[in-house]
């Protein structure tokens, strides 16, 4: 098909006509540029429309149906599964368990990484390498880093338990009490994440125009003054991306869930990833997979949805 | 910070995407009076986020060299009192760590190779060529980034099986070969690239596909580097669609590996699973000191430009 259409071109050019009209020569190059443009963006968005677009419309489909993933024939349940599922109290302990974990998780995260982002943005010696240490779990893997942190948590030996001891308390059994596995998820989810959300503050901190401070300075602010006024405005939006980022990054989160805990004890830190997995893979059910998949999806749209919108807005494209 | 041999301009390019290592600093806290206590307890506060942060990391590493019964002293020693290598061969010994490896590599060069050819590619036809409705299709490709792979595993994994690909290599990288950030990261970086040397390909006679390789390919290397480390980092880390779609020993990667390690070991030889965990994470942090300020200019550049 390519090289037909430049072979094409050729002919027309040969002839050389009196009165060849010009806009079949543009338009003949134009589909040549087409052409190519599909051979370069086809196989991309080709691979988007198998294994996600249509995954997106048939676990819609699979939400109506009752199916265990090995019979010939899907049964149809109309809203079956999600009634089932909408009022069963198993299903409310999953929504709440990823409501806590996500507004944990993105709380702490974004809180202590903008105090450390403005720490490392002063002119502190070794501050690179600094920055260097608090980036590297972010590279590391989940499954390693949670095996790596099952043996810290042990209160038995474990590394947290020295440090708990040092200050005159006991560790709590972190993976085996329903109450403490949940905050254990999170002390791993922040701790692998914080690097990321420091480095983009720092560069959101960098961003801001120095000649504001030196405004400010001029106007006599104070230390507090500037940063209320100039740094907070100015790092809003970087803020914002960061919230929604890591609301996002929560909803995904599966490998440390999978590795440290299993989803248990009793369902403790089942979120929804986790329970679409469990359903689907162990359960085989994939109506109810399907209703876990429908309602993941609509959360993060709807937070997707904010952040383009806001960004769309704030951003201006170079 | 490494140093690479860089041309002064490519340093420039590279700016432009990474704002994090210029060397303006912004000083809030200039007071003179109060500014040696706060310098005090700002090193304070440096040092203890360092130590929080790092402690882990160390832990994993001189557990992996403290012998059997060690591991479980009470109070933990902070050094290996007798340091060993005998967990390494033991851990290599107990799992196919090589297959692993190989497994791994494999997956990994190929994803992110289908993922920066694409992206480069893609990102080309976007900016450079004419198509109709171009615009409706580049957002037809972003909205693929709302879609996270998590949300598709089931009907993926039921048309992977159909295709017969379980527990092989294009099962493990076909599914996740396309890419939407690295196409939307390089489009806005061909953007910012000098119209004038484009110009004067195009006064030469190169076609599109030329001027692809021969100017904006090395002219866009910052910004194909950033990606392809953040692509080359996500996939060796591949978690969740690797534990689907296998369930051989001999096609396990090497997260999967270590998780198996660990159920097998449990809590019993933690110095063994501690090496095992170092197998997984010793490349990417070879990787990451080589290739630290792409990875994090990369990251940057999706945040505060878009």
């Amino acid at each position: 098909m390519f090289l037909n259409t430049s072979s094409q071109t050729r002919l027309i050019q040969r002839p050389s006509p009196p009165s060849r009209p010009r806009s079949r020569l543009g338009s003949a190059t134009e589909r040549h540029e087409w052409l190519l443009f599909l051979l370069l963006v086809g196989p991309n968005l080709g691979l988007f429309f198998i294994f996600t677009y249509w995954p997106l419309l048939y676990n819609g489909y699979l939400s109506f149906v009752r199916w265990d993933l090995l019979a010939p024939v899907k049964l149809w349940v109309g809203l079956g599964n999600y009634q089932e599922l909408f009022t069963s109290p198993d299903f409310g302990k999953i929504i709440t368990n990823t409501i806590s974990f996500t507004i944990a998780a993105v709380g702490l995260t974004c809180s202590l990484a903008l105090l450390l982002a403005l720490l490392l943005n002063q002119p502190l010696r070794g501050r690179t390498v600094a920055r260097s240490i608090i980036f590297s779990p972010v590279m590391l893997s989940g499954a390693a880093i949670g095996i790596v942190w099952i043996y810290i948590l042990d209160p038995r030996y474990g590394l947290l338990d020295v440090l708990i001891r040092a200050v005159g308390l006991r560790s709590p059994n972190w993976l085996l009490d329903p109450h403490w596995a949940m905050p254990a998820v999170v002390i791993v989810y922040v701790w692998k994440n914080l690097g990321y959300a420091v480095v983009i503050y720092l560069a959101g901190l960098q961003a801001i125009p120095r000649e504001l401070y030196e405004a400010a300075l001029v106007d006599g602010a104070s230390n507090w003054a500037r940063f209320r006024h100039v740094t907070i405005p100015g790092l809003s939006p970087v803020m914002f991306f960061l919230v929604l980022t890591t609301i996002l990054a929560t909803f995904q989160t599966f490998d440390v869930i999978k590795v440290m805990t299993n989803g248990g004890p009793v369902d403790a830190t089942t979120t929804l990833i986790y329970y679409l997995y469990q359903e689907g893979f162990v359960g085989f059910n994939a109506g109810r997979a399907g209703v876990t998949a429908v309602v993941l999806f609509g959360a993060m749209l709807i937070f997707t949805m904010v952040q383009m919108r806001y960004t769309q807005r704030k951003v201006y494209y170079s | 910070m490494v140093t690479t041999g860089k041309t002064p301009t490519q340093e420039n390019i590279l700016h432009s995407v990474s704002m994090i290592d210029k060397p303006q600093i912004v000083s809030h806290w200039a007071g003179q009076r109060t500014s040696k206590r706060l310098a005090i307890a700002a090193y304070l506060g440096m040092i203890l986020a360092v130590v929080l942060i790092g402690l882990p990391v160390y832990w994993m590493i001189i557990g992996a060299f403290k012998q059997a019964a060690e591991v479980y002293q009470v109070p933990p020693t902070w050094i290996p009192a007798h340091p060993t290598f005998g967990n390494f061969t033991a851990a290599w010994g107990s799992a196919p760590f090589g297959r692993y490896y190989l497994n791994t590599i494999i997956i990994t060069l190929f994803g992110s190779g289908f993922e920066v050819l694409f992206a480069v590619t893609s990102a080309y036809a976007f900016v450079f060529l004419r198509f109709p409705k171009k615009e409706w299709l580049f957002l037809l490709l972003l909205a693929a980034l709302m879609v996270p792979d998590e949300v598709t595993i089931l009907p993926n994994y039921l048309t992977v099986a159909k295709l017969g690909w379980i527990n092989t290599y294009q099962g493990l990288i076909v599914p996740g070969a396309s890419v939407a950030y690295g196409t939307f990261l390089l489009r806005q970086y061909y953007r910012t690239l000098p119209p004038d040397i484009l110009d004067a390909a195009k006064v030469d006679g190169a076609g599109h596909l030329r001027t692809l390789r021969s100017i904006v390919w090395p002219l866009a290397q910052p910004a194909i580097i950033s990606f392809a480390m953040l692509s080359l980092v996500g996939k060796w880390n591949e978690f969740l669609w690797p534990l689907i779609v296998t369930n051989t020993q001999t096609m396990r990667v090497l997260p999967i590996g270590i998780y198996w390690l660990m159920v097998e070991q449990g809590a019993i030889e933690w110095g063994i699973v501690m090496a095992g965990t170092l197998f997984v994470v010793l490349p990417v942090v070879i990787v990451f000191l080589y290739a630290q300020r792409y990875i994090v200019a990369g990251l940057a550049a999706g945040a505060v430009k878009g």
